[in-house]
């Protein structure tokens, strides 16, 4: 099999424990060098029956559940290239892209990929593949709503594509949107083309301390009824002392003047303004067991408070959320350590009631040891199930990484 | 798994007969209202939007309820009966083609809005209800529905998520696609599945961003939650002339590149505005190659400052006139002559086809000096009225249905325009669909590798491949001798991957 597998298009080595996938150690890595060597190195895992996860910048190993089975782990950090069209505003970049370098890239033209990453040091296709949108969010969508076409090579070493490089365009499904936060089950990702926006000429970060839940929500609404149009709403429930709720606005210096006030006002109390995003801003935390709720909107400033409560009245355990309020998405982050007992009460917590879910998106070992349901009840899972199948009928693509063991 | 060969629709039910025996059925499930089987009712809905396409249905069941959908479909499923839904009918891609051996499922009974919810900033409704009812029920509050397809009025909101319908405004507001948070769809194997919710996103496969799209091919939705937009602090639009359509096309270029984002950019030729002249009186600047339609809005400040911006970008880039409007009624009067231009075309021509294509933005320029010299060679007369901001064309190929030959002619300089558009890196389709219209083009655009890869999408949902089918992918049985979607084995288990399971 060794043999089948080496090819001069790649490099490949046994793994170490630092090529680890949630603990899970692989046998092999490679490293294709570009899209055709990808292409050929998964035929060959193919007509193996190897079991594949790929890298891009490793920060997201830790995320989702361990594979069952490990035995190649592909390395996309080749398969980096960037193809912008400044005119068209569209980019097109292969996965193993660092998402620094391509905004540094589209910085230098005025241009940005209007998404917050939430890890540092990430790659294009890794923050496609686990599919988490930080706050800026509001205007341009999340994440995959900015993807416009997708390289993947399937199972079988075949690429597809889908979509293009053109902004709009509803030729075939839209199968990005399957890969945008499938944890590499479907499919390992090679490029994938996005749409872009013009840097912002000023920034404004309006935010004021929130001493209750009942003010953060009087808050809200008021800003809710203006039309100040903010790329970011996030309300910040540290563990300990009081929240605080942080709007991002983004125009011109002039605009800017009349929106900061409106928002101030909407706000109430003292507001801070400042003129730069804060340096960690929208990333989240690199340790500890990191949950995401899905909840409807309006639920967010309760429910975020509510499960810091019991986080802490429950098991004295402390945790941090930050809230995108009108995206209905809270980020939970346990400080590491935290009890397993802890982190499922929460979990079990900020699933209970309707239209609300909640995944651990990273356990720490312990964590997982105590077998703390990852994914909770998904629904569509049986739908979910049929296009795994589908697409990776030998459920050799990271399998168990996913929703119901997919 | 799936191994089930797709079977055609042709050995699904060759009689109506075997149809007529699920009609009492039927009745039972829909009411003796809720199900068409004279022929001239049924011929009523023997075309949508694309009427060249026709096929009269095998029976039209129209359910009230996610129930009575479920219970349909599950006939369906449990007779191999093929079925096709249907909204309001204004496709533009004979997606709604009815099937004549199956059911023509139209959810024109399901239009309760079931909640508008402001403090969520959303919407729940049935899939019946015109785009328009939701921006009128939202208003009250300050809200409205963002996308806003030039049928509005009429179209479905169940129609819009299949067709992922964009509208003027979706250049900076998006696509239906962005707007939908949940949906309640019912499986073609008649399971009733809830994807998202009041949240926006979902845990797992975002299988609610890939359905909407899908044209009907993956299930019926019986339920839509969509997000609300804020209504804008400020509206202006300007109304911008140039003497030729390239300085337009530069324009355009030009404002995009600026980094002002309008939420629409709107062009049309001299022929398009010849045309709504004649039919609205719209009051365009007479001597006009090109006039842009662009709208601005968001906070005050804002618009104030890049109406200014883009009123210089067109003057540099030789508009010999910019008018502005920010109060309705003036607006109104600069969007009549846009908004009237596909039934002005009526006026100056017997017949015409709209087409529906995509290219990147800075080959606009480029694109309409070709299509112009394919007009020239072959004496077609073609009307420009387009979505410039994003590069979307609707040519109008204008031709007398009287004259024989004409609309074969037509035709091909309409698919010239498409093959144009490819070749410049575009799409055939940029918010039409591909439906059975189109289907048989897409390969060329995608590999075969990729068309086999929707196909494995598709059977995970439609194993049976009773869902609409032959629209969205190429078949034997639609686009002739050279089969461009695999059937039969699946492709991994034929090269052996079965061995290791
Ligand atoms: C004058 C005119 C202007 C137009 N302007 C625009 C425009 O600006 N932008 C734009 O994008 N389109 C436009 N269209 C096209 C058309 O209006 C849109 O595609 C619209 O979304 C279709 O909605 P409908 O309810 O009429 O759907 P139908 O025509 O009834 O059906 C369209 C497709 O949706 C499927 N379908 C319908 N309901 C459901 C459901 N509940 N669940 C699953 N599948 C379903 C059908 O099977 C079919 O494939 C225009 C059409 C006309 C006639």
């Amino acid at each position: 099999m060794r043999r089948d597998l080496d090819a001069k298009e790649h490099t490949l080595r046994e793994g170490t424990p630092d090529d680890a996938v949630c603990g899970v150690v692989p046998a092999h890595v490679a490293c294709p060098a570009g899209t055709g060597a990808l292409a050929s190195l998964m035929t060959a895992a193919h007509r193996n029956g190897l079991s594949v996860t790929a890298r891009g910048g490793g920060t997201g190993l830790a995320w989702g559940a361990p594979p069952r089975s490990l035995d190649l782990l592909v390395d996309t950090s080749a398969l980096s290239w960037i193809d912008h069209d400044a005119g068209d505003l569209v980019v097109e970049a292969g996965a193993g892209t660092p998402l620094a370098e391509l905004g540094r890239v589209l910085a230098a033209a005025g241009q940005r990929l209007s998404y917050d990453p939430v890890r540092l040091g990430g790659t294009v296709g890794g923050a496609l593949a686990t599919g988490a949108s930080g706050p800026r969010r509001l205007l341009a969508g999340a994440l995959r709503d900015l993807v416009i076409g997708m390289s993947v090579v399937r199972a079988d070493g075949a690429v597809a594509r889908s979509g293009g490089r053109v902004v709009k365009n509803v030729a075939g499904y839209d199968l990005a949107k399957l890969h945008t936060g499938g944890y590499g089950t479907l499919g390992v990702i090679t490029a994938a083309a996005f749409r872009l926006h013009p840097l912002p000429a000023a920034v404004r970060v309006v935010s004021a301390e929130m001493p209750s839940d009942s003010r953060a929500k009087r808050a809200l609404a008021a800003l809710r009824g203006t039309a100040v149009v903010p790329s970011a709403v996030e309300l910040d429930r540290p563990a300990e002392g009081p929240g605080r709720l942080v709007v991002v606005l983004e125009g011109t210096p002039e605009g800017l003047v009349s929106r900061v006030g409106e928002t101030s006002r909407a706000l109430g109390g003292e507001t801070e303004v400042a003129e730069e995003l804060p340096g960690d801003w929208g990333v989240l935390p690199a340790e500890g067991c990191l949950i995401r709720v899905l909840a409807p909107p309006a639920e967010l400033p309760d429910l975020a408070s509510g499960l810091g409560r019991l986080a802490r009245d429950g098991f004295g355990a402390s945790v941090r959320g930050t809230a995108s309020v009108p995206a209905g998405c809270l980020y939970l982050a346990f400080p590491p350590g935290t009890s397993a007992g802890a982190v499922a009460a929460v979990l079990e917590r900020a699933r209970a009631g309707t239209g609300r879910s909640a995944v651990l998106l990273r356990a720490e070992p312990h964590v997982l040891a105590a077998g703390v349901d990852l994914w909770g009840e998904v629904p569509g899972l049986s739908l979910m199930r049929a296009v795994k199948d589908s697409l990776d009928p030998g459920h050799r693509l990271s399998p168990g990484r996913f929703a119901g063991g997919i | 798994m799936a191994t089930t060969a797709r079977r055609t629709p042709d050995d699904l039910v060759r009689t109506p007969a075997a149809l007529a025996a699920l009609v009492p059925r039927l009745r039972r499930i829909c009411g003796e209202d809720g199900v068409l089987t004279d022929l001239s009712q049924r011929r009523t809905y023997e075309s949508d939007g694309l009427t060249r396409h026709r096929s009269t249905p095998g029976v039209v069941a129209m359910p009230t309820t996610t129930a009575q959908v479920r219970d349909v479909i599950s006939l369906c499923a449990e007779h191999g009966v093929p079925y096709v839904p249907r909204g309001a009918g204004t496709g533009l891609s004979a997606g709604a083609l009815p099937h004549a051996e199956g059911v023509l499922l139209v959810t024109s009974r399901m239009r309760r809005i079931l909640e508008i919810d402001p403090e969520n900033e959303c919407a729940v409704v049935e899939p019946g209800v015109a785009n328009l009812d939701i921006t009128r029920a939202a208003e009250p509050y300050g809200y409205h529905y963002a996308p806003d397809p030039s049928s509005q009025q009429v179209c479905s909101v169940g129609g819009n998520v299949a067709e992922n319908s964009g509208g003027a405004h979706c250049l900076k507001y998006g696509f239906t696609a962005g707007h939908v948070r949940g949906l309640e769809i019912v499986t073609p194997s008649g399971e009733v599945v809830e994807l998202g919710g009041k949240a926006p996103g979902a845990h797992g496969y975002d299988l609610l961003g890939a359905f909407v799209g899908s044209e009907g091919t993956l299930g019926v939705a019986t339920r839509v939650t969509v997000s609300l937009t804020r209504s804008p602090q400020r509206t202006v639009t300007l109304l911008s002339a140039f003497t030729s359509l390239d300085a337009g096309g530069e324009a355009v270029g030009a404002i995009i590149a600026a980094g002002v984002l309008p939420s629409a950019v709107e062009m049309m030729d001299a022929l398009a505005v010849e045309a709504a002249e004649a039919a609205v009186a719209c009051d365009y600047p007479a001597g006009a190659e090109a006039v842009l339609v662009v709208e601005l809005d968001g906070p005050a400040a804002e618009v104030d400052a890049q109406v200014r911006r883009v009123t210089e970008l067109c003057a540099a880039s030789g508009s010999f006139g910019t008018r502005t409007a920010s109060g309705a009624e003036e607006r109104a009067l600069i969007w009549k002559g846009r908004k009237s231009a596909f039934a002005a075309v009526g006026r100056i021509s017997p017949a015409y086809i709209v087409q529906d294509g995509v290219v990147p933005r800075t080959a606009l320029a480029e694109m309409l000096g070709r299509i112009a010299s394919l007009s020239a060679e072959s004496g077609i007369r073609v009307a420009n009225v387009f979505h410039a901001g994003d590069g979307n064309l609707h040519p109008l190929v204008l031709f007398d249905d009287a004259e024989p030959g004409a609309a074969e002619r037509a035709e091909e300089v309409s698919g010239a325009i498409l093959d144009l558009c490819i070749e410049h890196g575009g799409s055939i389709t940029g918010e039409h669909g591909v439906g059975v219209d189109k289907a048989c083009k897409m390969p060329r655009m995608y590999d075969d590798t990729s068309l086999e890869t929707f196909d494995l999408f598709r059977r995970a949902f439609d194993p049976e491949g009773i869902a609409n089918p032959d629209k969205l992918l190429p078949t034997p049985r639609l686009c002739g001798e050279r089969p461009e979607v695999r059937t039969g084995v699946h492709p991994l288990v034929a090269s052996g991957d079965a061995e290791q399971f």
